[in-house]
C-alpha cells in the first residue's frame, strides 16, 4: 500500500476516532459498524462496475433480499401458521413455478407459429388461475394466525450467521434471472431492469405478509452466537468487575462491548471478501474481465464469451450485496421493508464506489467508510447551517419554518453534487485503479 | 346478462382511466425516447424533470389563484403551464451547459452519461423537495367532471354510471395537440428534419453541415415541454408527489423500450400498451363480469388478477418479455 493510500485510510480512521472523543464512543462504533457494511456493499458494486463495467441500479433490492434471508433463517417457525396453510402456500408457489417452466418447455418444444403463441398463453392463464386458487387460500389462512404477533410462516430457527451466506445466495438467484434477460443487450437496459427489480422486491416484501410480515416488520431477531445481550453482560459479575477496572459504568461498557463484537465479526467478513476480490482481480480471470471491459469486440474476437462472463460477475457482485444486507438486518435486529429507499441503499453505494475509486477494491472500501461518515454527519451540519442562516429571521415566520424543515433534503442535493463533481473532475476517484 | 351495463362499467373503470394514463405515459416516453435518439443515453432524470416542471406549474398556479386569475371551468394550471415550460427549459439548457456538454465533447461511453443523469436526478429531486416539500400537493381547480356518474345515469337510465373527469378530458386533448405539433415539427420543419437526420446518422448529419449544438438545444427545449406537460397532466389527474414521479420512471422506460427506443411513434403505442396492461391486470373484474356473464358463471371473488400494489410489476414483466423476445421493441427502435 502506498503512503498516500495509508494516509487516506488513516484520515478516515481519525474521523471515526474523533467522533469517539468529541461525541460518544457509541456513535463512533455505530458509524464504524455501518461503515463496514457499506464497505462490503461498495465492494459488491465495484466487482460489477470496476471489473466489468456493469451498471447496477438495483443494489437496494439485493440488500433487501439479504435482509429477508435473516428472517427466513433465524426466526422460529410459526407452527400454527404452518398447520393452517403453510403447505398450501408452498404448493401454490411450486405450481406457479411449474407454470413458468411448462410455458418455457412448450415454447421450446413446439414449432414456431400462431398456435404456439396461443398454447403458451393458454397454459400461462390456466396455470395462473390454479396458482391463485391454491395460493390465496393458503395466504389468507397463514395471515389470519395471530396477525398482531405473527401472521407469517416464520423461519427455520437456525443460527443467524447462516443467513449471511444464504442472503448472498438469494441475491445471486435474483441477479441470475435479471442478468439472463438484460445482459448481452445495450448497457442501459441492465440499468433499467435492475431499477425495476429492486422496486418490485421491495413491493413484494411490503405486501406479502405471510413471507416477512410486510410493513408490520419482524422484530427481535437473534444475535450471532458470539454477541451477547447487553442485559446479560450487566448481570454478569465478572463483566461488571472488569468494566469497573477500566473505570466504566457497566451499562455503557455493555453497549460498547456488544458493538465491538459486531465490529470484529464484520471486519472478519470484510477481510475475507476483500481477500477473495483481490485474488480474483489479480488472477487470469480478472485480467480477462478487464480486457472485456476495455474492449468488448477485441475480447470477443479472442474467443471470450462476453455475455457469460458478464453474467458471472453480475451474480457474484449481487451476492456480496446480499451478504451485506443480511449483516445489516442482523445488526439492526429487525426487518423493516418500509425503510428501504433507493437513495440510501442504491445511489449512496454508487457515490461510495465513484468517490473511493472505481476499479480499485481498496478505493471502494475507503469510499464506503468515508461517505458513510459524511452521510451520518452531514445532516446535523445541514441543520446547524440552516439554523445559522435563519438565525436573523423572526421566530415563527413561514420561510424560517420551511427552511428548517427542508434541511433533511439537503442530503439529496449534497449527494448529487458530490457525484457530479467527482465524475467530472476526478473520475478515477481517491484511490485510482492501478 | 346485461351487456350495455357491462360496457359502461368497463368504460368507466378501465377504458377512460387507462386512456388518460396512457396519454400521460406516452408524453413521458416521448421525452425519454427523444433524449435517447439524439443524445444517445437513457435519461434517468426524466421522472424528476417531470416533477420539477410540475412544481413550477404548481407554484405559478398558486400565484394566479391568490391574485384571482382563473381559467373558468378549466384548471388554472393550464394557464401556468407555458411559464412552467419556459422555466424548465431554461433549467435543462443550464444543466446541459454545466453538465452534459463536457461529456458529449469527450465522447464517453453511454453508461457514464446514464450515471451523470443520475446525479442530475438527485439534484432535481433535492431541489423539488427543498422548494415544495416531499408531501402530496393538489392543485386541480375548476369544474371537476365533464360528465358525472349521476348525470350519466339520469341521461341513459342505466344502472352503471360513466364519469369523465375534466382532467381526463384535458389530458387526452392536450396529448393529441402536443403529439400532432411534435410530429409536424419533426417532419415538416428544417430544424425537425435536422434532428431526425442527426438521430439516424450522426456522422452524415455533421457532414451535411448540421450544427449539433443547435440540435441538442432544441431537443432539451422539446423535452422540457413534454416533461412539464406530462407531469402537470399526471398531477392534475391524480396528485403531485415527488416520489411518485420517481417511480413513474419504470413505466415510462418500459413504454419507450416496448415501442422501440428512439422511435417517437413507438413511444406513444408503448405508453398506451403499458397503461392498459396495468389497468386491466390490477382491476377487479367482478362488476363487469356480473353483467356480462350468465348468473351461473359469475365469479365469487373480486376477479382481480393482481392487487393494485403490483402495478409496477406489470410494466416490469412487459419490459422483460420485450427484452427477451424483441429487444429493439415492437416498432423498430435504434438500439440492440
Amino acid at each position: 500500500m502506498s503512503m498516500r493510500n495509508f494516509l487516506l485510510f488513516g484520515f478516515v480512521a481519525a474521523l471515526i476516532i474523533g467522533t469517539g472523543f468529541l461525541q460518544s464512543w457509541n456513535s463512533a462504533l455505530l458509524i464504524l459498524n455501518m461503515g463496514l457494511i457499506s464497505a462490503i456493499m461498495a465492494l459488491g458494486v465495484n466487482i460489477q462496475w470496476g471489473y466489468a463495467g456493469l451498471f447496477n441500479v438495483g443494489v437496494m433490492g439485493f440488500v433487501a433480499l439479504g435482509g429477508l434471508a435473516s428472517v427466513l433463517i433465524s426466526m422460529p417457525p410459526t407452527t400454527e401458521a404452518w398447520a393452517a396453510g403453510g403447505l398450501r402456500v408452498i404448493l401454490g408457489l411450486i405450481l406457479g413455478a411449474a407454470t413458468i417452466v411448462a410455458a418455457i418447455l412448450i415454447w421450446s418444444k413446439m414449432r414456431a407459429g400462431k398456435t404456439r403463441g396461443f398454447v403458451v398463453a393458454a397454459a400461462i392463464l390456466l396455470g395462473f388461475i390454479i396458482f391463485r386458487t391454491v395460493f390465496d387460500g393458503g395466504v389468507a389462512a397463514v395471515e389470519a394466525v395471530d396477525p398482531a404477533a405473527t401472521g407469517y410462516l416464520g423461519g427455520l430457527n437456525l443460527p443467524i450467521l447462516i443467513s449471511w451466506p444464504v442472503g448472498g445466495l438469494l441475491a445471486a438467484g435474483a441477479a441470475w434471472v435479471i442478468g439472463k434477460t438484460a445482459l448481452g443487450l445495450r448497457s442501459d437496459y441492465l440499468a433499467i431492469a435492475t431499477l425495476g427489480i429492486a422496486e418490485i422486491i421491495i413491493i413484494v416484501m411490503k405486501n406479502e405478509d405471510w413471507l416477512g410480515r410486510g410493513v408490520k416488520n419482524v422484530v427481535g431477531l437473534d444475535r450471532p452466537v458470539v454477541v451477547p445481550k447487553e442485559i446479560d453482560l450487566q448481570n454478569s459479575p465478572s463483566f461488571v468487575e472488569s468494566a469497573a477496572s477500566w473505570g466504566l459504568d457497566p451499562t455503557l461498557a455493555s453497549t460498547l462491548y456488544v458493538k465491538g463484537m459486531y465490529a470484529l465479526l464484520f471486519t472478519v467478513v470484510l477481510l475475507i471478501l476483500l481477500w477473495l476480490a483481490q485474488t480474483a482481480w489479480n488472477s487470469p480471470w480478472g485480467r480477462m474481465l478487464r480486457a472485456i471491459r476495455d474492449n468488448e469486440v477485441a475480447a470477443e474476437a479472442m474467443g471470450k464469451d462476453v455475455t457469460a462472463r458478464h453474467l458471472q460477475v453480475f451474480v457474484l457482485g449481487s451476492a456480496v450485496c446480499g451478504i451485506a444486507g443480511a449483516m445489516m438486518t442482523t445488526l439492526d435486529g429487525q426487518l423493516t421493508p418500509g425503510t428501504y429507499q433507493p437513495l440510501r441503499f442504491t445511489f449512496l453505494i454508487w457515490v461510495m464506489v465513484i468517490v473511493g475509486g472505481s476499479g480499485n477494491n481498496f478505493g471502494a472500501v475507503l469510499g464506503g467508510f468515508l461517505i458513510w461518515f459524511l452521510w451520518v454527519q452531514v445532516e446535523p451540519m445541514g441543520l446547524a447551517l440552516m439554523n445559522l442562516i435563519t438565525a436573523g429571521m423572526a421566530d415563527g415566520s413561514a420561510l424560517k419554518e420551511h427552511l428548517l424543515d427542508s434541511a433533511a433534503h439537503m442530503r439529496l442535493l449534497t449527494m448529487g453534487l458530490v457525484l457530479l463533481l467527482v465524475l467530472r473532475f476526478s473520475p478515477r476517484g481517491l484511490i485510482p485503479e492501478k | 346478462m346485461d351487456y350495455l351495463n357491462a360496457i359502461v362499467a368497463f368504460a368507466n373503470f378501465v377504458f377512460v382511466p387507462g386512456f388518460a394514463y396512457g396519454a400521460q405515459l406516452a408524453l413521458g416516453a416521448l421525452g425519454v425516447t427523444l433524449v435517447y435518439g439524439i443524445l444517445r443515453f437513457s435519461n434517468f432524470a426524466h421522472g424528476d424533470t417531470m416533477a420539477f416542471g410540475t412544481m413550477f406549474v404548481i407554484l405559478i398556479t398558486w400565484g394566479f389563484q391568490s391574485v384571482g386569475i382563473s381559467a373558468g371551468p378549466l384548471p388554472t394550471a393550464l394557464l401556468a403551464l407555458p411559464f412552467g415550460i419556459v422555466l424548465t427549459g431554461v433549467f435543462l439548457l443550464g444543466t446541459d451547459k454545466v453538465v452534459y456538454q463536457f461529456y458529449r465533447r469527450t465522447r464517453v461511453k453511454p453508461v457514464v452519461l446514464v450515471m451523470v443523469s443520475l446525479g442530475v436526478m438527485f439534484i432535481m429531486n433535492g431541489l423539488t423537495r427543498f422548494i415544495i416539500g416531499p408531501g402530496d400537493q393538489r392543485f386541480a381547480d375548476g369544474e371537476r367532471f365533464i360528465i358525472s356518474a349521476r348525470d350519466f345515469k339520469a341521461m341513459t337510465g342505466l344502472k352503471e354510471g360513466l364519469a369523465i373527469k375534466t382532467t381526463q378530458g384535458i389530458t387526452v386533448i392536450t396529448a393529441v395537440i402536443v403529439v400532432a405539433l411534435l410530429f409536424w415539427f419533426l417532419n415538416k420543419t428544417r430544424t425537425g428534419k435536422s434532428m431526425r437526420a442527426f438521430s439516424d446518422n450522426e456522422d452524415l448529419a455533421l457532414l451535411s453541415g448540421i450544427n449539433p449544438e443547435r440540435v441538442v438545444m432544441y431537443t432539451w427545449l422539446i423535452v422540457a415541454a413534454l416533461a412539464t406537460i406530462a407531469g402537470t397532466l399526471y398531477g392534475l389527474d391524480k396528485s403531485f408527489k415527488p416520489f411518485t414521479y420517481f417511480q413513474l420512471l419504470l413505466p415510462i422506460f418500459a413504454s419507450a423500450i416496448v415501442g422501440g427506443l428512439g422511435n417517437p411513434l413507438g413511444a406513444i403505442a408503448g405508453g398506451f400498451l403499458i397503461a392498459f396492461s396495468e389497468v386491466t391486470v390490477t382491476y377487479a373484474w367482478k362488476k363487469v363480469a356480473n353483467y356480462a356473464l350468465p348468473e351461473s358463471l359469475a365469479p365469487d371473488g373480486l376477479a382481480q388478477l393482481m392487487s393494485t400494489d403490483y402495478k409496477l410489476a406489470v410494466s416490469f414483466v412487459i419490459l422483460i418479455i420485450v427484452l427477451l423476445f424483441k429487444p429493439t421493441g415492437l416498432f423498430k427502435g435504434q438500439s440492440v
